[in-house]
């Protein structure tokens, strides 16, 4: 059946009831990449394991669940965990790495993805848990029980980058972190303690990361293998976004999740992850610095 | 490269060779075939040397290039009766030759991380097709042959025993171990170092930088998707989770491990890594990768040189 | 200028012969020099003789792997630059490298934002800074990137200025500036000294060097080969000549 048949064939509201799906996990995904953007935009450090951060978040949120049954608690407590972890990580095998070939911090977080994987494989067992839904309830969108959660966590996402972007422009930290970004040097020469300020950044990408685990948590399995789907689509999202560029990384999330919603309606999900690697070649042959940034002269 | 004198060299490769050669002969059938396998990954890590220890360029690619040897052996040796081995190495070779220039086109133009970012994401496009397309790859099953003969028409037709196959890989490793070795001598592989050392200058001074970086991917996906078919010949089968980009990271590990710009180091690291492996996944079964990637980080960040760097500053001491 | 530095006193910087490297290159030979409290040295010398390396020496932004840097008596060298700026060190690089996408009133906060400055301490010393360079104040909300030259070296002086420091270095200040911009160089030197803060001018322009400082220091090849004060040396002497090269 040729194409125009097949999008005439598609029923209206099944179009819309993907876009929200779509911006619903292009808002999550918008959070992952955040984090990743944030390292890599102020760091120049590629996380390879930051997938599993997001995964080891999800697990703790899992823990905290089962021994309080509050979700919001669940929440708190895998962020804090997995920043304080990130910070951990950078200062003992991030720092060492300061100043040399950024190929080491790949080669280091890679290896580092590596142990967490099956450091959650030998705690947690391959079979995958479960975190419920803080509450259910549905509204009508269209033919469909559309459940409030999935509004929520985009919602949610939004408030948080919007927080971090705050953070950013306002307040003497961010001026640090900013100031940091620009001329590492210069910064120190002014008295900011940068390898903190490098350390702190870590965190809260860690801590981000982590969040997006546990608000995701609900719409999939928790297992060891999850972060690994999400740090390939979080890497696309950043080249297509431009690297380092906040805004352009949550363009692009959406950007891509809608599309992939859309490419769920007519083929198997399996494949609809194929839209994503064709917006990246696309966006290499043409607009390599990305899609959403403007061209450098 | 060190400055060992060429007559030591060549004695220590003449005795490896030789050791090499007669191993299968006196190992258990286990450690024949363990010793085998070395020798196929080994090829692999040194095929990525060539991007990461000469060009500068890390490359997670590897997996489509070895994934892709080992399905077009696999085609040949099911496609066309009787199955001929001469068939497998040029359908297997091209395949990968195929996919690195698909690779190399794009990728060349991006500086390190992202080269890196976007070698890992083709590695898994390639996984995703070769997953999905069932019709022609069998999906997650894969796909299973026989082996060849070790076969010249006319001449002679040998079956391919366990020792048969391991001379024959080694036959095959050594081979394109001195080709490379060669050719990392060679003004060709002297460009490739200097712009692993500082590419602003080396297109400064002229080079097109881009067409000898897509050489070097070309030949190192030439060479990846040889240890495929030699794999593949092995095995007797092909299957989708070679794509996955980890068996990248995995010839990445050896290289580092080893130490990179050596050739010979990421024969070293696999062999070390696929014995520790074996022998970790005795006691600790699955989670053998905790141990290995702690160590592995620790070379990283106190080893940069590798397992061989070590060694080759310990004794110069 | 103010009268000479009593010579008694524990000098507030002290760098005896330091040697730098980089990579194989040996950059700095043994260099010593000393500035005293609230005093204007300058150091003179060709292209490439490391005075700037000298000054980033100090600073903490090149380590040296002999010879130590002394901050009123106690050794400095081995601790990070940031810990430097807030012992008293400002530093004032060549082509000023100030936070281009920072407003210039983030700029300054980036030396005026720390521990244990009241409020009211803060405001003071903006009022200070602004006082002194108005053009800021009314700049204060533009990017640092958005300045001219000369706007951009009263932001980077005033920025070092945030810190309180003893002592200020500054790298070749004119450079890159239109020469009747000298005058305002040598205003922000007069500013400085007039706060008691010490001021190492590393220059290429004579003339400004001997009127601003009160002793010179000649470099070449990594060593300081001479030391005279100021007021003996004139332009066109034959040292200056020999240093300099013109």
């Amino acid at each position: 059946m040729d194409l125009g048949h097949l999008i005439q064939s598609i029923p209206f509201d099944q179009v819309l009831v993907q876009t929200v799906n779509g911006i619903v996990t292009g808002m999550i995904l918008a959070l992952v990449a955040s984090g990743l953007t944030l390292i890599f935009g102020i760091m120049d450090v590629v996380n390879f394991a930051h997938g599993e951060l997001f995964m080891l978040g999800a697990y703790v949120g899992v823990v905290t669940l089962a021994a309080t049954g509050n979700f919001w608690l669940a929440l708190v407590s895998a962020t804090l965990v997995i920043t304080l972890l990130g910070a951990l990580i950078h200062v003992v095998v991030l720092r060492p790495l300061l100043g040399r070939d950024p190929l080491t911090t790949i080669l280091a977080t890679f290896g580092l993805s590596l142990v967490l994987q099956n450091y959650a494989l030998w705690q947690f067992g391959p079979v995958a848990r479960q975190i419920a839904e803080p509450f259910g309830g549905h509204f009508q969108l269209f033919y469909l029980d559309y459940p409030w959660y999935r509004l929520l966590i985009a919602g949610l996402s939004g408030a948080i980058i919007g927080g971090l972007w705050l953070f950013l422009k306002y307040g003497s930290y961010g001026i640090w972190i900013r100031a940091t970004t620009q001329d590492r040097v210069m910064a120190q020469a002014m008295g900011i303690p940068v390898p903190l300020v490098l350390t702190s950044v870590f965190a809260i990408g860690a801590g981000m990361a982590a969040a997006s685990g546990v608000l995701f948590g609900p719409l999939v399995g928790v297992n060891h293998a999850m972060g690994l789907d999400w740090v390939l689509k979080a890497f696309i999202v950043v080249v297509v976004g431009g690297m380092g560029s906040l805004g352009g990384s949550i363009a692009a999330s959406i950007f891509i999740s809608l599309l992939e919603a859309y490419a769920a309606l007519v083929v198997s999900p399996a494949q609809a992850v194929i839209v994503s690697f064709v917006v990246l070649i696309l966006t290499l042959l043409f607009r390599p610095t990305g899609l959403f940034v403007p061209t450098p002269k | 490269m060190s400055a060992r004198q060429p007559v030591v060299f060549w004695t220590g490769f003449a005795v490896v060779v030789a050791l090499l050669t007669a191993a299968p002969l006196v190992l258990p059938e286990f450690w024949g075939r363990f010793l085998t396998e070395i020798l196929i990954w080994g090829l692999l890590a040194m095929s990525s040397d060539i991007l990461i220890g000469y060009t500068g360029l890390v490359s997670f690619g590897h997996s489509a290039f070895f994934g892709l040897g080992m399905y077009g052996a696999a085609a040949a040796l099911i496609s066309v009766r009787p199955p001929s081995l001469w068939l497998a190495l040029p359908y297997g070779l091209i395949a990968a030759a195929a996919v690195a220039a698909f690779v190399a086109y794009f990728a060349t133009r991006l500086r390190d991380i992202y080269f890196a970012i976007t070698t890992l994401i083709f590695s898994q496009i390639f996984y995703v097709v070769i997953f999905t397309w069932t019709a022609l790859t069998g999906g997650e099953n894969g796909l299973t042959f026989r082996r060849p003969p070790l076969a010249i028409p006319g001449l002679f037709s040998l079956r391919f025993t366990p020792e048969v196959m391991h001379w024959f890989v080694l036959a095959v490793v050594v081979l394109s171990y001195l080709v490379l070795r060669r050719i990392t001598r060679s003004p060709f592989g002297m460009v490739l170092q200097s712009i692993r050392e500082n590419e602003a200058r080396t297109r400064a001074v002229g080079y097109a930088v881009e067409r000898y970086k897509m050489v070097a991917v070309m030949l190192s996906g030439l060479f990846a998707g040889l240890a495929g078919v030699l794999y593949a010949l092995q095995n007797q089968f092909a299957a989708p989770d070679f794509v996955y980009f980890l068996v990248s990271g995995e010839a990445v590990i050896y290289n580092v491990i080893g130490g990179i710009g050596t050739l010979v180091g990421p024969i070293v690291g696999a062999a070390f890594f696929l014995l520790l492996r074996e022998g970790l996944s005795r006691f600790l079964t699955e989670f053998y990768l905790i141990p290995v990637g702690i160590i592995f980080i620790a070379i990283v960040i106190f080893l940069p040189q590798g397992l061989l760097g070590f060694a080759r500053r310990w004794l110069n001491r | 200028m103010s009268p000479a530095v009593d010579a008694s006193r524990e000098p507030l910087v002290r760098v005896e012969a330091i040697h730098t490297y980089y990579g194989k290159s040996h950059i700095l030979h043994g260099v010593s020099l000393e500035v005293g409290h609230g005093e204007v040295v300058g150091l003179l010398g060709r292209n490439g003789v490391g005075k700037s390396t000298t000054l980033k020496a100090i600073a903490g932004l090149v380590p040296p792997r002999q010879g130590r840097v002394l901050l009123e008596g106690q050794p400095i060298s081995h601790l990070p630059p940031h810990k430097l700026a807030r012992l008293g060190i400002g530093y004032v690089p060549e082509d000023r490298r100030v936070f281009r996408l920072l407003t210039v009133m983030e700029n300054l906060r980036t030396g005026l934002d720390r521990h244990g400055v009241t409020k009211a301490r803060k405001q003071a010393l903006l009022d200070k800074v602004f006082a002194y360079f108005p053009v800021l104040a009314e700049r204060r909300s533009q990017a640092g990137g958005t300045l001219s030259g000369g706007e951009q070296q009263m932001l980077a002086s005033a920025r070092a200025m945030m810190l309180e420091p003893k002592i200020i270095l500054l790298d070749e200040p004119t450079e890159g500036l239109m020469p009747r911009m000298v005058g305002q160089i040598r205003q922000i030197i007069e500013v400085l000294h007039s706060e008691q803060v010490a001021v190492l001018l590393v220059e290429q322009n004579v003339p400004l060097t001997l009127e601003a400082g009160q002793r010179i220091y000649f470099m070449e090849k990594g060593e300081v080969r001479h030391e005279a004060p100021a007021a003996d040396l004139h332009v066109g002497d034959a040292v200056i000549h020999q240093y300099m090269g013109v």
